[in-house]
């Protein structure tokens, strides 16, 4: 980690993906190549244009990408609309990686693995998820169940369908909210398409989404008798240094950005429900 | 311990400002205290304390952080700043000195807030026992003890005379430059000053303010109390508290276009402030309550956990002088917690 | 005089003229009450307040109140009602929702003023015949409560009430020489570079924590231009002295020609910063370009700067003195 924290890198955007309407994925290295920092699936990094404004972002690549780091980003305020009219070969300052990874390391170590996401819940996750096809060997099955408002909406498509789907012991479930012309798949929401799924109880689940998708998907997971100890979440609150300084993101006796944003749901329990 | 006579105390900040910059409690314009710079003709004064806090010399209300050159498509960044200079502050209460502490375990855990370390290391702190506490004093209530104060030195008042005991070596190395205007101290001096202090710190009508019912590990049986909502009923939503007390340190980070490049600065926050959770897709605390909770959750059950118990006040009043509506820790505790 | 008001409120709200009552509640020592809201009769029993320190002006609270529905006593000296007027001209509060118990007031204490006097360790404070005897730990004190009366007070524009629904005590009348123009005046007789010192001097004790502004009932607005990051002037501190001044100047033209003067902005400000003085030099000029005109004397009068005439001034014919 850089030691000044507060004092960021300068990347260079070298390419940008539209995902969906509202969701680029942006692509930053070094000015001389390379990646700007080392991080861990599920930990972040603080983007910024200066004059407009610096936010939290999670690192959607894996850490087993060697070249680049890759953020998505959905079109929501200031700073986002920024990044969305930028072009390539713009710099921006990144400076991280900041706060607690998914327990790829450790916990997760043989698991079978379930993945829930909705819209760009999905960005976080994307970086277990292909951490774990680069070691696949350090892993049980994969469950991916992932949805959106259309298939419009589902970010990463062509990365799920190429390449997701063809990854031996992977099972993607992908599903959106209506009925939609070019789409043969599953339509419904997130929580009760898990249910339909009824996953083995043995899988550690790893969840983002939008609050109300995981209020019911956690609802519908005790009900099939997962436990609050299987289930990982990623966090989102209003953050400035990252390091656990600021107080913004202070929750209880956490601070998200240091002690999160990965959180069991044992461990949210214990926090004051003001998130 | 050393003694240093009234009638050498100008002698006394002369020749330390002659080192290093010295500041010192001093009545304003309005006749409150504030710290401030000495040069001649400058006169301490003799309030108890400063109206705001003494945490201004290492979290100053803004601080510059970097500055960026921003040109068509690349950005440069630069951390300009200067090693601080070495300076001392004389006159800083035991509530101020103890918060200090406070703000270190926040900022000089990892990862290590360099700005703040910066001056941290080249301030020297000299307090100065209280003798004439007020009616909102509650130090005692965390342990502090306004007749010892901690600091790089600690000085007492006493008749004719102010005592000095070196506590660090930045301390002995102060009172080694003004050797030559000390004498030696009287320890039985010190003893009187500080019975005194005592016998009125226990007189205080805050002075059997407990802890009871709030620190750690009580955030289930606080968080949902309705007395939350009549505590807070009117409040203000001001920045008052928050900007007085000595331990509140959340900021917030900006950016400022100077006209010839981006200085991007952080000032001090409020979590008392509506837009202080406030996000592009929405606010984790949408109401008055909900802020006024946080401010006091956080000193009294949040900090302590994360701390061993050490709680996030110093009880120096501040808040009960200065809060426009008079609301305060000291109502909260008694309201959620003890009867006393 | 406390007596009959616990006693008033707890009649109305039993005979279910009001739901709540919004007044003061007891303190830690004798002078810091807060503004509360009494749903109970046994609520006024116990906590109910009504002394010289019960200064803050509980107009502004009506708007969250009329918010929340039902009927509500509010006590009014009289210079609230004259921000309460004002908030019912805005259409900030509805007249109906709210039963105003207008309450003589002779002055209110500064306890600033107390301290200053060197006395320290308050342990409480009674009042009898103009004189306040202050107990201490460190032993009693006699202040003549003029001595302590509050700036804002000594120099009290008026002591009847613009709107009530019934009154406790005695209406008193309009000051017609308060005197309260008097530092303005000599703000104005002061040269540029002077009155630049003197208002850095204030300012630059300024810490942006806006008790001025959320305390002050002409600043209502929901969205404070200062708290929109849309505007580029919501810092939390000020970049520099320029945005010091600004905060306090953009403010007093934001409520210029509706502040009432009741002066809460400075009895609030932690670093006792005279900032009636921007509002009273407004009104001043007001007054002396448009005519006598008293916001909230009257909730339906047209304001000067709300109006249009023929015969208006033209800007550069104002001439006057720069404050």
């Amino acid at each position: 980690m850089n030691n000044e924290t507060l004092i960021p890198y300068v990347g260079i955007v070298t390419e940008i993906t539209q995902q969906t309407p509202d969701v680029k994925t942006f692509r930053v290295e070094a000015p001389g190549g390379g990646k700007l920092f080392e991080h861990k699936p599920g930990q972040c990094a603080m983007l910024s244009v200066p004059g407009i404004s610096e936010a939290m972002i999670s690192i959607t690549s894996s850490p087993t990408n060697t070249e680049y780091m890759e953020f998505s980003v959905k079109k929501c305020g200031c700073l986002t609309e920024w990044l969305h009219a930028m072009e390539v070969g713009q710099m921006i300052t990144v400076r991280g990686p900041y706060g607690r990874n998914f327990p790829v390391y450790d916990e997760l170590l043989g698991k079978d693995l379930l993945f829930v996401a909705g819209g760009i819940g999905l960005a976080p996750l994307r970086s277990v998820i292909n951490y774990v096809r680069d070691n696949r060997d350090k892993f049980g099955t994969v469950d991916i169940v992932y949805g959106s408002r259309s298939k419009e909406d589902l970010v990463y498509y062509d990365e799920i369908v190429t390449e997701w789907c063809n990854t031996p012991g992977f099972n993607v479930h992908l599903t959106i909210d209506r009925e939609q012309e070019n789409w043969d798949g599953h339509v419904g929401f997130v929580p009760n398409f898990v249910k339909e799924l009824n996953p083995d109880l043995k899988k550690t689940v790893l969840m983002c989404g939008p609050p109300i998708m995981i209020k019911f998907t956690l609802g519908g997971l005790m009900e099939l008798g997962f436990k609050k100890e299987q289930v990982y979440t990623t966090m989102e609150l209003r953050m400035k240094c990252g390091i656990g300084k600021c107080g913004r993101c202070n929750i209880g006796n956490k601070y998200v950005c240091k002690d999160g944003p990965v959180f069991r749901f044992d461990e949210l329990d214990e926090l004051p429900n003001e998130y | 311990m050393k003694k240093l006579s009234f009638a050498k105390l100008n002698e006394f900040f002369a020749a330390i400002a002659a080192k290093e910059a010295l500041y010192l409690p001093v009545n304003n314009n309005v006749g409150k205290a504030e710290f401030k710079q000495w040069s001649e003709g400058v006169e301490l004064s003799h309030a108890l304390n400063t109206v705001r806090s003494a945490k201004d010399f290492f979290f100053p209300q803004t601080e510059n952080l970097m500055k960026f050159k921003m040109e068509g498509k690349s950005i440069e960044v630069s951390d300009d700043r200067a090693e601080c200079e070495d300076f001392v502050v004389f006159g800083v209460r035991a509530c101020d000195a103890a918060s200090f502490k406070i703000l270190d375990s926040v900022y000089l855990v990892d990862p290590i807030d360099t700005y703040y370390k910066n001056r941290r290391e080249h301030g020297t702190i000299i307090t100065l026992a209280c003798g004439k506490p007020a009616e909102t004093c509650f130090c005692g209530t965390f342990g502090i003890d306004a007749a010892d104060p901690a600091g790089d030195v600690t000085a007492w008042e006493t008749p004719g005379a102010y005592m000095l005991r070196a506590n660090t070596e930045k301390g002995e190395a102060l009172l080694a430059l003004v050797a030559d205007l000390l004498e030696e101290g009287c320890e039985k001096a010190v003893a009187e000053a500080q019975a005194k202090t005592r016998e009125i710190l226990s007189k205080l009508p805050l002075a059997g303010l407990s802890t009871e019912g709030v620190g750690v590990g009580m955030t289930k049986e606080l968080f949902d109390r309705p007395e939350w909502k009549t505590l807070s009923e009117s409040c203000l939503g001001c920045g008052t508290c928050t900007f007085v007390c000595p331990t509140c340190q959340c900021y917030d980070v900006r950016d400022f276009d100077t006209g010839n490049g981006i200085k991007r600065f952080r000032c001090w926050d409020s979590c008392m402030y509506s837009d202080f959770t406030l996000m592009a897709h929405g606010n984790s605390r949408n109401s008055q309550v909900e802020r006024f909770r946080q401010r006091f959750m956080h000193k009294l059950v949040y900090y302590p956990d994360r701390n061993n118990g050490t709680f996030g006040c110093v009880g120096c009043g501040r808040c009960l002088a200065r809060c426009p509506i008079s609301m305060n820790i000291v109502k909260v505790m008694k309201t959620l917690g003890g009867k006393n | 005089m406390q007596e009959m008001m616990v006693k008033r409120a707890v009649e109305l709200l039993e005979n279910g003229t009001v739901d709540r009552v919004l007044g003061w509640t007891t303190g830690e020592f004798a002078y810091d009450m807060t503004p509360a809201v009494f749903r109970s009769a046994d609520d006024l029993k116990n906590g109910f307040v009504y002394n010289d320190f019960c200064a803050a002006n509980l107009s502004k609270y009506l708007i969250k109140e009329c918010v929340a529905g039902g009927k509500i006593l509010v006590f009014l000296k009289p210079c609230d009602t004259y921000s309460f007027n004002q908030l019912i001209a805005e259409h900030r509060i509805k007249r109906e929702m709210i039963y105003v118990i207008g309450i003589a007031c002779e002055g209110k204490a500064d306890i600033d003023k107390l301290k200053d006097m060197g006395i320290d360790g308050i342990t409480g404070i009674t009042a009898k015949d103009g004189v306040y005897t202050v107990a201490t730990i460190y032993g009693d004190a006699t202040v003549k409560a003029t001595d302590a009366m509050a700036e804002r007070c000594l120099s009290c524009k008026s002591k009847k009430h613009m709107a009530y629904d019934e009154l406790i005590g005695e209406d008193g009348d309009v000051v017609a020489d308060c005197g309260r123009f008097d530092m303005v005046e000599k703000l104005e007789a002061m040269t540029p570079d002077e009155r630049y010192e003197f208002w850095r001097g204030e300012l630059s004790r300024c810490i942006r924590c806006n008790a001025c502004r959320n305390v002050c009932p002409a600043c209502s607005c929901e969205k404070c231009i200062f708290d929109n990051p849309g505007s580029g002037v919501s810092q939390k501190a000020a970049v520099n002295s320029f945005e010091e001044n600004m905060f306090h100047i953009i403010r007093a033209f934001h409520v210029a020609g509706r502040c009432t003067d009741c002066g809460e902005c400075t009895r609030v400000c932690p670093q006792n910063i005279p900032l009636h003085l921007l509002n009273r030099k407004f009104i001043k000029d007001i007054n002396a370009f448009w005519g006598e005109y008293q916001a909230g004397e009257n909730p339906d009068a047209k304001p000067p700067l709300g109006r249009y005439e023929k015969g208006d001034r033209e800007p550069g014919e104002f001439g006057g003195v720069q404050a």
